[in-house]
């Protein structure tokens, strides 16, 4: 008898221990769910209920932000420190927790498990192209009425365009970090190799195509002129090349494709004639992002389509030199693909969390000579000084930070005067832009890997296949 | 009464205890009262079923329903078939299945035969044969990502060791990853040589299984190598292959990583878009998670009902 009841009590132990650890490990497994609307613990009462007000310094208030940079970006991590000290001086009862991730702050599936599951940051980091699929999933805050030329100085001089690119609607979500418009990246070394003018970078496609010529004849694997063709950056590309010769991916109702066109046979003939006829864009293709900047940071890449940033990317993770890069306008010269990353805030949190993310972001990112902009600190700390992005400034803004960065330049700014005395109308990506994209790699893998490829074919299943898309939306 | 032998007899333990002196029925019948009895166990088994439920029975509801459903402005709303007309609708939908079919047969080719014939080669070895199966089975162990990316340097059209031996032998270079044409063939070389190990290995366990005295007997009989294989070694393991193709075709025709890593997913003019890499594309590029979860439902359809109808075919042969 006394033994089936410690046999009962010793069943009924092992239960509850097994139990017990299940439900532990359980909540071990479990994500923390971010703070909502009353979360964050931290939000407190209050400063001013005029969302127009700037924060009020007294009012104490938690924020979490993305992108803070990790630590192996040691001299990054140390000037997001020292700014959120220096914040810390004029509003200091808001506590800035900074979330940061190895590698790039946006990967596209992350991001998108992100919003999906409503865990993003009270601030959080996107590209401009990303405003539709945040909206769809009700994930930032309308912020129209938190900036203005008190909580944001500098707004009038931010370039329209560019805050248009953040809006909806007449709504705005976001304020810019940086932005970019995409040009001719070139490899100044390979440039004087083949006994060209690194200080001219070529203008017309059709002195893209001499040039790659030359440049290819260096031998030793080098490649004249690299192009994508694989995971969606293919018809990204495609779309750039096609802007800068005044064409269109999708016509004005946004429900047709329109690049089965002369300019469309144009770009495409143009990558046939380089890959096959004159063999300047190398064997190896089905190439995407990362694979170019790789080539052509190891001297095996004369000429690529670029945003001014790949070079920082190239120097700090490639090891490659300054020096050795210089950019152009794009080819052709009609329009260029233009593009940017900004900070959104997560909707229904507080007012209070909204108007310290601004005056948060005001500080970091919108103040010339403070933040990103110290360009000073930039240098001292031996980061790049002189690539010309962000660009978004207008008037007495661009006229002092263009000035500083001259002054405190770490690289030779000279080697991107093409870029930046010819400046091309940036026009933004085509709706469904991933969509259309993944479609068009098949005509830029096509053409690059194909020597007999039907260029009108490949146009022409491109376009079914685009109606098809566009009709579906 | 005698006490209880610490030796169990020749006969062993026996499975189930003496039945015990039957008391009054107790309540809730005879499920509680196999419940009781097995308390410990089912205390044990609690932590199994809640971790499969929540992590995967869960979500593969969850992804029923997302086919039905849309989510916009941060609420699912039902869509009734409007998923399932969107996969339909997209120009890579029969591209897709057509793909990854035809890597499936050619899985089936190289990575269902080769295995098995290198089982039967190193079955016959005399010596070595551990280290044999130490050799076959290394490229398991590597990271699979790290043995695709192998593979990336063998094929590459420039600086590529198989171009580099093709080159020696005097014949011409080949676009491994980016001719239309021969791109599959090229992924399932690399998927089959990162994955044979493993079917080695268990068709090497089931040949040691087969009782010599049947070779002997077809020897006797006058059975060469080829009429043995037939006659003895492929009916003697007819069950592990049949088991062994299932699973085959269940995991082939969810090929992604070879694909996404070395052609970039689609490949040249889509000739690798996968079923699986146009869900990859639905949910994380597309932002369109109700589509996905309907692409996952007809892939999760095809082969239930390619299971079912193996196993029923399988039975009816057997019997």
């Amino acid at each position: 008898m006394r033994s089936a009841r410690l046999r009962r009590t010793r069943r009924a132990s092992a239960v509850a221990v097994v139990s017990a650890m299940t439900l532990t490990a359980l909540a071990a497994c479990g994500t923390s769910s971010s703070s909502d609307s009353s979360g964050g613990g931290a939000s407190q009462p209050t400063g001013s209920s005029d969302a127009s007000a700037p924060l009020d310094p007294n009012t104490k208030v938690t924020i979490t932000i993305d992108c803070m940079p990790p630590a192996a970006k040691a001299a990054e991590l140390k000037e997001w420190k020292e700014d959120v000290a220096e914040f810390n001086k004029t509003y200091p009862n808001v506590t800035i927790e900074g979330r940061s991730t190895p590698g790039q702050c946006l990967e596209p599936p992350r991001f998108t498990a992100m919003l999906k599951a409503k865990s993003q940051p009270d601030v959080f980091y996107t590209y401009f192209t990303d405003l539709p699929q945040v909206l769809s999933e009700n994930g930032a805050a309308d912020i129209s009425a938190y900036v203005n030329d008190k909580t944001v100085p500098a707004l009038k001089d931010i370039d329209p365009n560019v805050l248009g690119s953040l809006k909806q609607d007449g709504k705005l979500y976001g304020l810019p970090t940086s932005n970019y418009t995409m040009g001719l990246l070139i490899n100044r070394k390979l440039f004087k190799d083949a006994g060209l003018d690194p200080d001219a970078p070529p203008r017309t496609w059709e002195e893209v195509r001499a040039a790659a010529k030359k440049i290819a004849g260096l031998g030793e694997g080098v490649s004249g002129f690299g192009e994508y063709s694989a995971a969606n950056t293919g018809g990204w590309h495609f779309t750039a090349q096609l802007y800068s010769l005044g064409g269109d991916v999708v016509d004005a109702s946004g429900k047709k494709a329109a690049f089965n066109s002369e300019l469309g046979k144009q770009v495409v003939k143009n990558l046939h004639a380089m890959r096959w006829e004159d063999d300047s864009m190398g064997k190896t293709q089905l190439l995407k992002w990362g694979d170019l900047q790789k080539q052509i940071a190891t001297d095996k890449l004369g000429m690529f389509l670029a945003a001014p940033d790949d070079i920082a990317y190239m120097v700090q993770q490639l090891g490659a030199k300054y020096e050795n890069f210089g950019m152009g306008p794009i080819p052709g010269g009609k329009n260029t693909l233009a593009g940017g990353n900004n900070y959104m805030i997560k909707q229904g949190i507080a007012p209070d969390k909204i108007k310290a993310a601004v005056a948060w972001l005001n500080f970091k990112n919108l103040t010339v000579g403070k933040g990103q902009f110290d360009w000073a600190r930039t240098k001292a700390d031996k980061l790049p000084v002189g690539i010309p992005q962000p660009n978004f400034w207008l008037n007495g803004s661009k006229t002092t930070d263009d000035a500083a960065r001259v002054e405190h330049a770490t690289m030779p700014v000279a080697n991107f005067k093409t870029f930046m005395d010819s400046p091309v109308p940036g026009k933004a990506e085509p709706p469904k832009a991933q969509e259309l994209y993944k479609i068009l790699d098949n005509v830029m893998s096509g053409v690059l890997t194909n020597k007999d490829a039907d260029i009108d074919k490949l146009l022409a299943t491109a376009e079914t296949q685009v109606n098809q898309v566009l009709a579906n939306q | 009464m005698s006490a209880p032998s610490l030796t169990p007899s020749k006969a062993g333990r026996p499975r189930h205890p003496e039945p015990r002196p039957q008391g009054p029925a107790a309540p809730g019948g005879a499920f509680a009262k196999s419940l009781r009895r097995n308390l410990t166990a089912h205390g044990f088994l609690i932590g199994a079923v809640v971790c499969f439920a929540v992590f995967s029975w869960w979500p593969m509801v969850r992804e029923f329903l997302l086919a039905f459903q849309k989510t916009e402005s941060g609420e699912s709303v039902w869509v009734g078939l409007d998923n399932f007309r969107t996969v339909f609708n997209d120009p890579s939908f029969w591209q897709a299945w057509g793909n990854t079919v035809w890597y499936t047969v050619l899985a089936l080719v190289f990575g269902f035969v080769v295995p098995f014939v290198l089982a039967i080669t190193i079955n016959e070895f005399r010596h070595g044969k551990g280290y044999l199966r130490l050799l076959v089975y290394l490229p398991v162990m590597l990271p699979p990502v790290a043995a695709v990316l192998l593979f990336q340097y063998l094929y590459d059209p420039g600086y590529g060791l198989l171009n580099e031996l093709l080159g020696f032998v005097g014949l011409p270079e080949q676009q491994w990853l980016q001719d239309a044409d021969i791109a599959m063939f090229s992924l399932v070389i690399a998927s089959t040589w990162m994955n044979m190990g493993g079917a080695t290995l268990i068709y090497l366990a089931a040949l040691q299984g087969i009782p010599g005295e049947l070779y002997e007997a077809a020897e006797l009989d006058g059975a060469g190598l080829l009429r043995k294989i037939w006659h003895v070694t492929v009916p003697q393991t007819r069950l592990i292959l049949s088991l062994m193709l299932l699973m085959q075709v269940i995991a082939t025709m969810q090929v992604f990583v070879e694909p996404f890593l070395l052609t970039g997913g689609a490949g040249p003019e889509g000739s690798t878009t996968t079923v699986v890499y146009l869900i990859y594309q639905y949910a994380f590029n597309f932002n369109n998670y109700g589509a996905a979860a309907a692409l996952g439902l007809l892939l999760l359809v095809l082969l239930a009902g390619f299971s079912a109808a193996y196993v029923k075919l399988s039975r009816a042969e057997d019997e």
